[in-house]
């Protein structure tokens, strides 16, 4: 669900549109754009407080036909407004609800994403630790 | 008071027709889309985001477009958008420590454990115009390190005010978007306020609390910039589900101590966390935290920043601006009721100057 979360609508329509004889998506619930407030905690590690909202959007959606045997239930919830991206995210997480199918998505869909994102990340942190000083005090500390 | 008026819809939607050219400027020069403002003034999206209470940098770049950067407009935009959507719930605590900082510095301790790493930054620039360089850094090769809080490595040796008390129990924080505002607040609630605050207000308070008006002896214990995850636990399916991540920004401010004859001497703290890139606000945020802690320390409370209802009452810019631009909309019947009184004093006054001559002669 991390990997569908991160990973963006035009991925993951993409990814969908690779598979063969795709199931049917049915709509149950959605997509439908909301808010989720955003919490932090005070001192970060005290009380819990309202930081602000941001927005989400959820989906729930059938599938049947195609390569499942039986019908299966999938449900996302991601931030942004992109229902094209929450539509997809669950129709991938009914997919893993799949026995048979689970460890093809895990393998073709969401392991290059996965590796996708973990490579933008280290060039993020690379980038980030290149900014790494050693500040020299010229006066003598006292300890 | 305000007396509705009716007309003048031709004048009004030229008026619309006119700002949209305005906010064109030349048109041989190309329009600029959402995404670079999203893209290239991610500060200003972090801004009317904070400030927004909304985290979405694509909307808030389509407010600023649409307020031809107008950040309170935008705000105001932002804030209206929300107030039509459903609020599925509340996210689990973001946990801060977990980020791999984007920017992650120390005022107070040199060589803290993962080390000052600079990120993105105007601090060290030399404020001269200059032309951009797009190229990015090059890379030093250095190894990943955690960063854990500098608030935990003081706290271990009780130097510092510990983050929850011994009977802690995680109370469930009022909503201040949900609840009537009450004071006195809590901690949370006015964190909660002071979020959603104005930067240049709690700017000018932070400021005014260096100055001496209700002084804490602030130092930057730490300041984190990144991406942190956010979950949120959906009723429906029983576990936290992560939503993706969202840039913030976090300050810790380290004050001067208190203590008593139960407590040896520790350092305080305020606290400030924002959306996005916004380390000013963040810092001027955790400095108004500390000095409305006034009550708390038992500190004397003889200036504005140390007011809770004064700078909670003040701090929310939408409401700010609402009530002073206002003032410009037609009073005319309210005004006029003025003009009657005043010409009622004037008439009493020449009167009674008559009828003073008419005695002294």
């Amino acid at each position: 669900m991390r990997t569908l979360a991160q990973a963006s609508a035009r991925q993951l329509a993409d990814a969908w549109g690779a598979w063969e004889a795709p199931p049917e998506i049915e709509a149950i619930r959605g997509p439908e754009a909301g808010l989720v407030m955003v919490r932090g905690r005070v001192g970060a590690g005290g009380d819990r407080f309202n930081l602000g909202e941001a927005t989400v959007t959820r989906a729930t959606v059938r599938l049947h036909g195609g390569p499942l045997a039986a019908a299966t239930v999938g449900s996302a919830y991601v931030l942004g407004t992109d229902f094209e991206h929450a539509w997809f995210a669950a129709a991938f997480d009914g997919l893993l609800a799949d026995e048979k199918l689970r460890a093809q998505v895990l393998n073709d869909v969401l392991a290059p994403l996965e590796r996708g994102q973990a490579s933008h990340d280290d060039v993020r942190h690379a980038e980030a630790r290149s900014t790494k000083v050693d500040f020299f005090t010229v006066a003598r500390e006292h300890v | 008071m305000y007396v509705a008026v009716k007309g003048g819809e031709k004048a009004i939607a030229n008026a619309h027709a006119l700002l949209a050219k305005e906010g064109r400027g030349d048109p041989g020069i190309p329009a600029i889309g959402r995404d670079a403002v999203a893209g290239q003034l991610p500060v200003l999206v972090s801004r009317v985001m904070t400030e927004g209470s909304l985290y979405d940098p694509k909307l808030a770049a389509r407010a600023i477009l649409q307020c031809q950067g107008d950040v309170l407009e935008a705000i105001t935009l932002v804030r209206s958008y929300r107030t039509t959507l459903p609020r599925f719930g509340y996210s689990e605590p973001i946990d801060t420590a977990g980020l791999a900082p984007q920017r992650r510095v120390s005022a107070t301790f040199k060589d803290i454990p993962g080390g000052q790493q600079l990120g993105a930054t105007f601090d060290y620039t030399h404020r001269l115009f200059a032309d951009p360089t797009g190229d990015g850094p090059t890379d030093t090769g250095a190894d990943a390190v955690p960063m854990p809080r500098v608030s935990d490595l003081l706290g271990s040796d009780a130097l510092l005010e510990p983050d929850r008390a011994a009977d802690w129990t995680d109370p469930e924080p009022a909503d201040l978007t949900r609840e009537p505002t009450v004071f006195p607040m809590t901690r949370a609630e006015r964190l909660q306020g002071l979020a959603r605050g104005d930067e240049g207000f709690l700017l000018a308070l932070g400021y005014s609390t260096q100055r001496g008006y209700g002084s804490t002896h602030p130092f930057a214990g730490e300041i984190r910039v990144g991406e942190v995850e956010v979950e949120f636990d959906a009723p429906e399916l029983g576990f936290p589900v992560p939503l993706g991540r969202i840039e913030v920004t976090e300050c810790q401010m380290i004050n001067q101590f208190t203590g008593n004859a139960d407590t040896p001497a520790q350092f305080t703290r305020g606290y400030g966390l924002v959306f996005g890139r916004g380390e000013r606000k963040a810092m001027s945020m955790s400095l108004v935290d500390r000095a409305l802690r006034a009550d708390e320390f038992q500190e004397r409370i003889v200036a504005p920043a140390q007011d809770e209802e004064f700078v909670l009452s003040h701090a929310d810019n939408v409401q700010a601006a609402g009530f002073v631009e206002h003032l410009k909309l037609p009073h005319y019947v309210d005004f006029q009721a003025e003009l009657h009184l005043i010409r009622r004093l004037r008439r009493d006054f020449h009167d009674n100057a008559g009828s003073k001559r008419e005695t002294n002669a």
